[in-house]
């Protein structure tokens, strides 16, 4: 009988090589290709394909070329590389695809590897809960270029994210950008020479601590914009340090980042409860801290925007941070020419730059309510309001109205974050 | 037993080659075959890509370009199941094999031919393979757990397609009837990049077929027994149950009949080739910008709407669309660009739509009002 069966499957294969001798002929050239970047993308694309809940995708050692986005669909898989120089997706000549990986699953981890040069975003994880971006480096190798993609580290979406001990440099929007999310850590990252540095948008409950932003436009970004479903509220910021922001915006015009002008460290706009605090913030050309409205990002028109957007950053709280330097050369020929009137040729505008809108409909007697009011308790700085809404006419540098204090913000918890935590870091937080 | 087996062998060598056409096959989910043929939904045989038995074409009023190929689609459902009738979605039964096969006129010399105009596309007993060039065949099959996605690639010898899960790349010289010429890579999508249009919910992340659903399939197709009505003969043939008076069917427009309103033709336009994506559920949600066919507010559609992480892809311009100034508008930077970090759609395109781009500017350039402050 096995002799017989051994004819039958001889024969079948001889059929089947005469009906399809082509596809054989050429799996036999695959097998004798050399390990090439074809073969190598290949197969980390079948990967990423058939991945099961649980697997750990390695990278090895190597700078790899890609020319095709990667995708991810599968929960619970981490990618994991053999450091963020050590091992490198370089998609240089990308003919297709928005990203160089795009990531749509829950409970998903990457680390140490770098994404370089992606025609698009270097990585975006669109919708999941539980994503940890830890030791990866993202980058544009040429520099600061308009021509770059628009953002590094791009998780939009998701709820518990930990983006930590990553590098981001060159792109065109945000090096680190979270936006629509909830619940996120950013800690003990790195941004250079990206447009906005670190940007929180639209998102709910967010910790940004231990990060260095240093030669973008904006150093570490806060903002709402209209037209999305959440509205964001709920940020601190601090332990970071921020200096020396003063890179040449080279954003697109129409995003909302081309509108901060070099030279800004901390920038607030449109976002409500925001902490600032233990921050070293130095030597940003423009201001140190900016905290502005819709109404000054230029975009602002009943046409433009949903009709509940809020354009108001209120509940701002500003305190023990250091700053030093900065004001010096601000960015756009207005703030210039502000800086010169005010402070003379050789003077500084203030540390805290505020476009002074409040929203009319929450006044009472004429002042905002108690915690929605932008409060400094911060040694030693200056305040300039540049009065938007009155057409610039009453510029001040009055800061008594901000001689106030605000309830503080709860830490963010991530559950899976916690077993590296101190015991006692929970007691930690509410003495901050 | 030993007689069984050479049988068995005998049967196989017999339909080897050429036989009788086998039944369309369902294969499992985890068991799906290498070969497109073992489908034996859409096959090569005696130089034709023939349709089997029970396997019905159809077309939709406006379809994805994707690089101006051509496509035949197709339907199967086993016997005695039919879909059920629903206005936006139809409730395809467990076994349905959806088949799409992108394919090019050849032009002479063996480059492919440019054409916009897929009306001479009837597949009746199929296409004639010394006159097209056949690139990749999608298959859509209904499991009881979801729709599977798998994509073939055909072969140089045009005798069958491979399951290529990883996608493919090929370089095609698209010929004009002028005689231009230019050289494009013609993307095959791997199957991950499949959901990336198909799951039109992202957080469900469940794959849908997005052409045969009632406004786009309501037409007439002129099949080998006539013209009809596509969702009248799908009911004839048993595989449409529930369908309402056709008066009451809802129906998107062909984007290049002249006689309908611009509007309504941009609208249709936009809803096939942007609306699975930009959808309040889709994975273009992030942006705001709401594309499908039931949308009805002006900014969420892209009136005076500014970006939000465009990136790149806001081409230096403001607003999604400005009244009067496609010049302006980034729809219309994004559907004219084919840099992989700017254009829309971000898949299935490597070159510019001319006549859809088209469209949308001559849309935007009529359309009244302004984005100026108020």
């Amino acid at each position: 009988m096995k002799t017989t069966a051994k004819i039958g499957v001889v024969l079948l294969t001889a059929l089947a090589a005469a009906c399809s001798q082509d596809s054989q002929t050429q799996k036999n050239n695959e097998n004798t290709a050399a390990a090439t970047a074809v073969d190598f993308q290949k197969a980390l694309r079948k990967q990423l394909i058939q991945a099961q809940p649980g697997d750990v995708i390695e990278i090895p050692e190597g700078h790899f070329q890609l020319n095709r986005s990667l995708s991810l669909n599968v929960d619970g898989v981490t990618i994991r590389g053999a450091g963020m120089d050590k091992s490198i997706l370089s998609f240089k000549d990308q003919i297709q695809g928005a990203e160089g990986l795009l990531v749509n699953a829950s409970d998903f981890t990457i680390e140490g590897l770098a994404i370089e040069d992606t025609i698009g975003d270097a990585l975006k994880v669109n919708e999941g809960k539980n994503i940890i971006i830890r030791n990866i480096r993202v980058e544009w190798t040429n520099g600061p270029a308009t021509e770059n993609g628009a953002y590094g580290i791009y998780p939009v979406q998701t709820e518990n994210t930990l983006v930590e001990g990553t590098v981001a440099i060159g792109a065109s929007d945000a090096g680190i950008y979270v936006g629509q999310s909830r619940n996120v850590i950013v800690r003990n990252n790195r941004a250079e020479f990206n447009v906005a540095g670190i940007e929180i948008e639209n998102t709910i409950g967010a910790d940004v601590y231990g990060n260095v932003a240093t030669n973008n436009t904006g150093g570490i970004l806060v903002f709402n914009m209209p037209n999305l479903p959440q509205p964001g509220h709920s940020t601190r910021v601090y332990n970071n340090r921020v200096f020396e922001n003063n890179t040449d915006n080279f954003g697109h015009e129409g995003t909302p980042v081309a509108a901060v002008p070099a030279g800004s460290g901390v920038v607030i706009n449109s976002n409500d409860n925001v902490e600032i605090f233990n921050n070293e913030i130095a030597d940003n050309e423009t201001a140190n801290v900016i905290v502005s409205s819709y109404f000054s990002a230029g975009y602002y028109s009943d046409k433009s925007t949903q009709k509940d957007f809020d354009p108001y950053p209120e509940g701002i709280y500003i305190y023990d941070n250091q700053f030093a330097g900065g004001g010096d050369s601000p960015d756009h020929l207005e703030l210039k020419a502000l800086k010169v009137a005010r402070f003379g040729l050789t003077g500084s505008l203030p540390d805290i730059m505020w476009d002074g809108a409040m929203d009319p409909n929450k006044m009472v007697n004429g002042e905002l309510p108690e915690n929605l009011k932008l409060c400094i308790e911060n040694e030693g700085v200056g305040i300039i309001n540049v009065d938007v809404q009155g057409d610039f006419e009453n510029i001040s540098t009055d800061i008594s109205a901000h001689q106030c204090s605000l309830e503080k913000l709860p830490k963010i918890v991530l559950d899976f974050d916690k077993p590296q935590e101190e015991p006692a870091a929970e007691n930690e937080v509410a003495d901050a | 037993m030993h007689k069984l087996l050479w049988g068995a062998v005998l049967a196989l060598m017999l339909v080897g080659c050429d036989a009788p056409r086998e039944q369309v096959t369902v294969h499992e989910r985890e068991a799906v075959p290498d070969n497109l043929s073992a489908w034996h939904v859409v096959e090569a045989i005696d130089g034709k890509l023939t349709l089997n038995e029970r396997v019905v074409p159809y077309d939709l009023n406006t379809a994805l370009f994707t690089d101006y190929a051509h496509k035949l689609r197709t339907v199967w459902m086993p016997e005695g199941t039919s879909a059920a009738y629903g206005e936006d979605d139809f409730d395809y039964p467990v076994g349905t094999v959806i088949s799409k096969t992108f394919y090019y006129p050849l032009a002479e010399d063996g480059s492919v031919l440019r054409t916009d105009d897929y009306s001479g596309d009837f597949a009746g007993s199929g296409l004639n393979l010394d006159r097209v060039k056949l690139i990749e065949t999608r298959i859509l099959v209904k499991r009881d757990d979801g729709w599977q996605a798998l994509p073939y690639v055909w072969n140089d010898q045009q005798t069958d397609a491979v399951l290529e899960i990883a996608g493919d790349a090929k370089r095609l010289k698209l010929v004009s009837t002028d005689g231009s010429a230019e050289e494009f890579t013609y993307v095959v999508p791997d199957f991950n990049q499949c959901a990336g249009c198909h799951a039109d919910n992202h957080t469900e992340k469940a794959i849908r077929p997005i052409g045969p659903r009632a406004r786009h399939l309501n037409k007439e197709y002129t099949y080998q027994s006539g013209k009809e009505n596509q969702l009248s003969y799908w009911q004839q043939v048993g595989f449409l149950s529930g369908l309402p008076e056709l008066s009451g069917v809802p129906q998107n427009v062909n984007f290049k009949d002249t006689e309908v309103a611009l509007a309504e033709r941009a609208r249709s336009y936009l809803d096939i080739n942007c609306g699975h994506c930009h959808n309040p559920n889709g994975p273009a949600d992030t942006s705001g910008l709401m594309l499908a066919h039931d949308e009805q507010d002006l900014r969420r559609l892209g009136v005076c709407k500014p970006p939000v992480a465009a990136g790149t892809g806001s081409g230096d311009r403001r607003f999604a669309i400005v009244p009067g100034h496609p010049e302006e508008s980034i729809i219309n930077f994004r559907v004219e660009s084919t840099d992989p970090g700017a254009m829309m759609p971000e898949l299935g395109r490597s070159l510019v739509h001319e006549e859809g781009a088209e469209l949308l500017h001559n849309w935007i350039a009529g359309m009244p009002g302004n984005c100026s402050k108020s």
